[in-house]
């Protein structure tokens, strides 16, 4: 048995059998969410190498630590023994402090390209202004003729590189969205940017990253991704109903119960409320703001308006203000906030 | 009871934390009153703020610590040194201002660990409210405490002033020195600590809640936030106050106070790690001073330093907090590393029974790190919205410092090639912290890539990466170091099947419960939020039940601790057969550490060699010497 007598060939065998499974182990695991932009790719595979040069080195710590263990652990007999009076060797230091540093520099290169492909800018970016503050999002679209779409909820055209101005008007926040692997703190004072190019259809999670008080978890929007088609049709819907209800406003008058069916909509999904709020009816179980099925009793429908509209007017006992966002009379259409007052005053009863 | 209330100690105490909120009340009401301010006598915040200041302050004069400067500083004759304050004979005089360093460092250790236990009790709290996505246990403000709590006491009050304290009691005696080289300011030290810990704890009783913003408090979150924030930003003065003042002491005792023949290249490396530290803490901590003073300002008086709303010419930055704040508290990363790299050299060459491979390598390592650690700040802000180019330069420099930090590493593993491993506890957890720091370091070498780190900054990733170098690597090399001078420190042995059982249960859970918050962080999972997505649900709850675990087996530490200091086997001067001066002496050592001053005259670790020595107790005429590094061999050699 040579390999008996050769402990370093033997660990070097150990090691790589080991270092493959690792690194085999480490490509199968769906490490990433949903892939769903330009900038996935290549931060995917960094990441990749990452782990392939990473498990080697991560092996060879544990390799040689278990194998002394195995190897050199004191036997009975051996209680005042030492070990050979070895000092160091010049050699093998030089070799592990130049090889380590030609790795990492090779490995901040390679970070430095994929870095620049990432936030390459491009020519015809569509620009969305992202408005955060404690704790919603605001996404507006700039449109010809000095008019904004705003929305609640991100809505982009596929394949499009965009452009994201990212404001905040109290503290910092930060807009992520996992699917894009990019983000960039909302900074006090001066516009951030952030660039992405949507590759995939479908829905995908916005998020808060960085801490901004009570609401900070609940601080969620859905990023929509259509076809670019899709997409102007969208946007044309935004800029319809503001033209109807200055012409007259008629055309779509809703009756009670719609009206209430569209507060309840809002209330559990894209107006927020329930985020923060508790209610019953609505199925919601937030705690960072007063509790609805106690707090509403009995308010009149105005009460209940300017508590939306102007939620600093008067706090409920235990919380504080500046908490709820002041600003759903701008992210709310006016149908909405009418039929959340409705719907809000009926259930209250 | 007036006397009592005259002579230096708790009665006094008392009475001045009473006087001192006095002071603060009668202060903020002339100042507001003079300035004509409506309800000049009922602002409770500010009342509160100026006695959290004033307090602590009085406390500490009131229990003795500036007595003797005072007799000084007056004019009347200073009672000549009468070493009454030195030396512990009951458990009494280790809740007195004591000057005899192996009383302080023992009182230091104790303390860490109480906030220990208290720091890991709100991580537990934390973890069972997040076993399930939606919210069961507490609300979001006690939540946002909860984290920022734990945070702000295990590096404040925990990593950081545990390894002061081991190194207060270790290294004069190392050094071959009677004491510190200022044994009052070392009191001083010691005393400002608690005083912290007990501020941020009793932040929890502030009206709206403790400080919730982060033990990173970024500002203006932080500025705006209730009372409760104040407690943290006056509290890190008084712990920032405690490691500088350390710090200065440990310099000049290193430098001044080493015993004849001990040479730079003779310290052991545990005195290099701490001087290494010394010099991170005496110029970065300043910084987090600074940053948390804008805070105090920017709160109570109105400054606008980090208000970027005010007016049209938006004068305050928010950017430039976090400047600051990460000009320290980056480096404070490497205060809370260094000395654990000296506890694992100590440890690892007495227990394998070898001189430590590559010497003057491990110590310039430890200074590169210092000069390096400095260059690195803003690999934290690589999404703050700072300028772009500053990303790239901090790149590579924290790409870099992983070269020292492995040199380190594979020093260790040539330590123990073809030694004689002794496989008891502190050696279990210094091979314990080789594997999950390896793995710590190999994350962060991950993160310092930036467009990962863009993905996975603020995530779990994060918080993963965090404690594998604070737990599986700080706290690790504390368990070693703590297991390692138990019998020097108290005299008796520890029961080494209950330290055993300890590291294998510490370092399962602990990778159980760490490991798998790389992969949600990942996936995407935010870190300090109560709530989160339901496809992380089962990771959640896997880890939360982990910890839990982890949190159990820290009572067996704390069980074996307390029964073997109290009624452990007496232990002998040196059961570990080391070189280093400290187990030379009995245990515990005599009050002035060494009846007569030892001479060095060869290096700490030169085990393997029949008949070496690294210091005599006798002239050092009679002495052969036996230099350090002379004999060296290859250990290609067989």
């Amino acid at each position: 048995m040579k390999v008996r007598r050769h402990p370093i060939i033997q660990m070097v065998v150990i090691g790589a059998i080991a270092s493959a499974i690792g690194i085999a182990l480490a490509l199968w695991i769906n490490w990433f969410p949903a892939d769903a932009a330009k900038q996935d790719h290549p931060i995917d595979t960094l990441y990749d190498v990452l782990m392939i040069v990473s498990i080697p080195i991560f092996v060879l710590v544990l390799t040689v630590v278990l194998y002394s263990v195995w190897a050199f652990r004191m036997r009975p007999g051996q209680e005042l023994e030492d070990g050979p009076p070895i000092h160091g060797n010049t050699r093998l230091e030089v070799f592990w402090t130049a090889i380590p540093a030609i790795l990492l520099v090779s490995l901040c290169s390679y970070a430095y390209a994929v870095l620049n492909d990432i936030e390459t800018k491009h020519p015809d970016e569509l620009v969305v202004k992202v408005q955060a503050v404690q704790f919603a999002w605001t996404f507006s679209y700039p449109q010809s003729g000095g008019r904004t779409v705003t929305s609640t909820q991100l809505y982009l055209p596929k394949d499009k590189p965009v452009r994201f101005d990212i404001q905040t008007k109290d503290v910092l926040h930060d807009f992520w969205v996992p699917a894009f692997r990019v983000k960039i703190d909302a900074v006090p004072g001066i516009t951030t940017r952030l660039r992405a190019t949507p590759t995939k259809l479908g829905t995908f999670p916005v998020v808060c990253a960085e801490l901004c008080g009570l609401g900070h978890s609940v601080m969620r929007s859905t990023a929509h991704v259509l076809t670019p088609a899709a997409f102007d049709r969208w946007l044309a819907d935004q800029q319809a109903p503001a033209q109807n209800a200055a012409g007259g406003g008629a055309a779509r008058q809703l009756s009670q119960d719609q009206l209430i069916a569209l507060g309840r909509d809002a209330f559990a999904g894209d107006g927020g409320c329930g985020a923060c709020h508790t209610l019953a009816d609505a199925g919601t179980t937030g705690t960072t703001g007063p509790d609805l099925d106690r707090a509403l009793r009995g308010q009149s429908e105005d009460e209940i308006r300017t508590d939306i509209v102007d939620p600093n007017a008067r706090i409920a006992p235990g919380y504080s203000a500046n908490i709820m966002p002041p600003t759903f009379e701008q992210t709310l259409s006016r149908q909405q906030l009418d039929g959340l007052v409705a719907y809000l005053a009926t259930v209250s009863k | 009871m007036t006397a009592k209330l005259r002579a230096p100690g708790w009665y006094r105490a008392g009475l001045f934390t009473v006087l001192g909120i006095a002071f603060a009340y009668l202060l903020v009401g002339v100042v507001r009153s003079a300035m004509h301010f409506p309800n000049a006598w009922d602002d409770g915040d500010a009342v509160t703020i100026v006695s959290l200041i004033a307090a602590p302050l009085f406390f500490l004069v009131g229990i003795g610590c500036f007595d003797y400067w005072f007799y000084w500083v007056s004019g009347r004759p200073t009672r000549p040194e009468d070493h009454s304050s030195h030396g512990a004979t009951s458990w009494k005089d280790y809740f007195r201002v004591n000057t005899d360093h192996k009383v302080i460092g023992i009182q230091y250790v104790c303390t860490s660990f109480f906030f220990l236990f208290v720091g890991g009790l709100l991580a537990m709290l934390m973890r069972a409210e997040l076993a399930q996505p939606g919210m069961q246990f507490v609300n979001s403000q006690q939540f946002n405490g909860l984290f920022s709590v734990h945070a702000a006491l295990l590096i404040f009050l925990f990593v950081i002033p545990v390894f002061a304290g081991l190194a207060n009691f270790v290294i004069p005696l190392m050094i071959g020195a009677p004491d510190m080289a200022f044994p009052r300011l070392n009191a001083l030290s010691f005393w400002m600590l608690p005083l912290a810990g007990l501020l941020m704890v009793g932040s929890f009783f502030a009206p709206g809640g403790s400080f919730a913003t982060g033990w990173t408090a970024y500002a203006p979150l932080s500025t705006e936030a209730p009372i409760g924030q104040m407690f943290f930003t006056i509290a890190v003065q008084f712990a920032g106050a405690s490691s500088i003042a350390t710090a200065l002491n440990f310099l000049v005792t290193i430098i001044t106070m080493r015993a004849p023949g001990m040479s730079f290249f003779r310290m052991p490396l545990l005195v290099w790690a701490n001087f290494s530290t010394s010099l991170l803490v005496v110029i970065a901590t300043p910084f987090i001073a600074a940053s948390q003073f804008f805070v105090l300002l920017d709160r109570a008086l109105g400054f606008q330093f980090f208000d970027a709303f005010v007016g049209a010419g938006k004068d305050g930055s928010v950017l430039m907090y976090q400047h600051v704040f990460w000009f320290y508290s980056h480096p404070a990363v490497y205060i809370m590393m260094l000395p654990g790299f000296g506890i694992i050299s100590e440890v690892l060459s007495v227990k394998a029974r070898k001189p430590i491979f590559g010497y003057r390598m491990m110590a310039f390592s430890l200074i590169a790190i210092v000069v390096l650690g400095f260059t690195v700040w803003a690999h934290h802000m690589f999404v703050s919205g700072m300028q772009s180019w500053i990303r790239i330069p901090m790149m590579i420099t924290t790409a870099i410092i992983a070269v020292p930090t492995g040199i380190k590493i594979f020093s260790w593993l040539a330590t123990l090639w073809r030694g004689v491993l002794h496989l008891d506890t502190p050696m279990l957890f210094a091979l314990g912290f080789l594997t999950t720091f390896t793995c710590g370091g190999i994350s962060g070498v991950m993160l310092a890539m930036i467009p990962f780190d863009i993905h996975v900054s603020d995530t779990y990733f994060i918080v993963a990466h965090i404690h594998y170098v604070l737990f599986g690597g700080s706290l690790f090399t504390i368990f070693a170091g703590v297991y390692y001078w138990f019998p020097k420190m108290t005299g008796r042995m520890y029961d080494e099947r209950l330290g055993k059982l300890h590291f294998w249960a510490t370092f399962v859970f602990f990778n159980v419960t760490f490991a798998p918050m790389h992969v949600i962080g990942v996936q995407g999972m935010p870190r300090r939020v109560a709530d989160y997505a339901q496809e992380f649900a089962g990771m959640n709850l896997a880890i939360s039940i982990a910890s839990f675990l982890l949190g159990l087996s820290m009572l067996v530490f704390l069980y074996n601790m307390v029964v073997s200091w109290r009624l452990g086997p007496r232990a002998s001067a040196n059961p570990w057969r080391a070189l280093t001066l400290e187990w030379q002496v009995s245990s515990p050592p005599p009050i002035f550490n060494f009846d007569a001053v030892p001479t060095v005259v060869g290096g700490p670790y030169e085990y393997g060699i029949p008949g070496a020595v690294h210091g005599i107790f006798q002239s050092p005429a009679e002495a052969k010497p036996t230099p350090a590094g002379s004999v060296a061999t290859s250990p290609t050699t067989e």
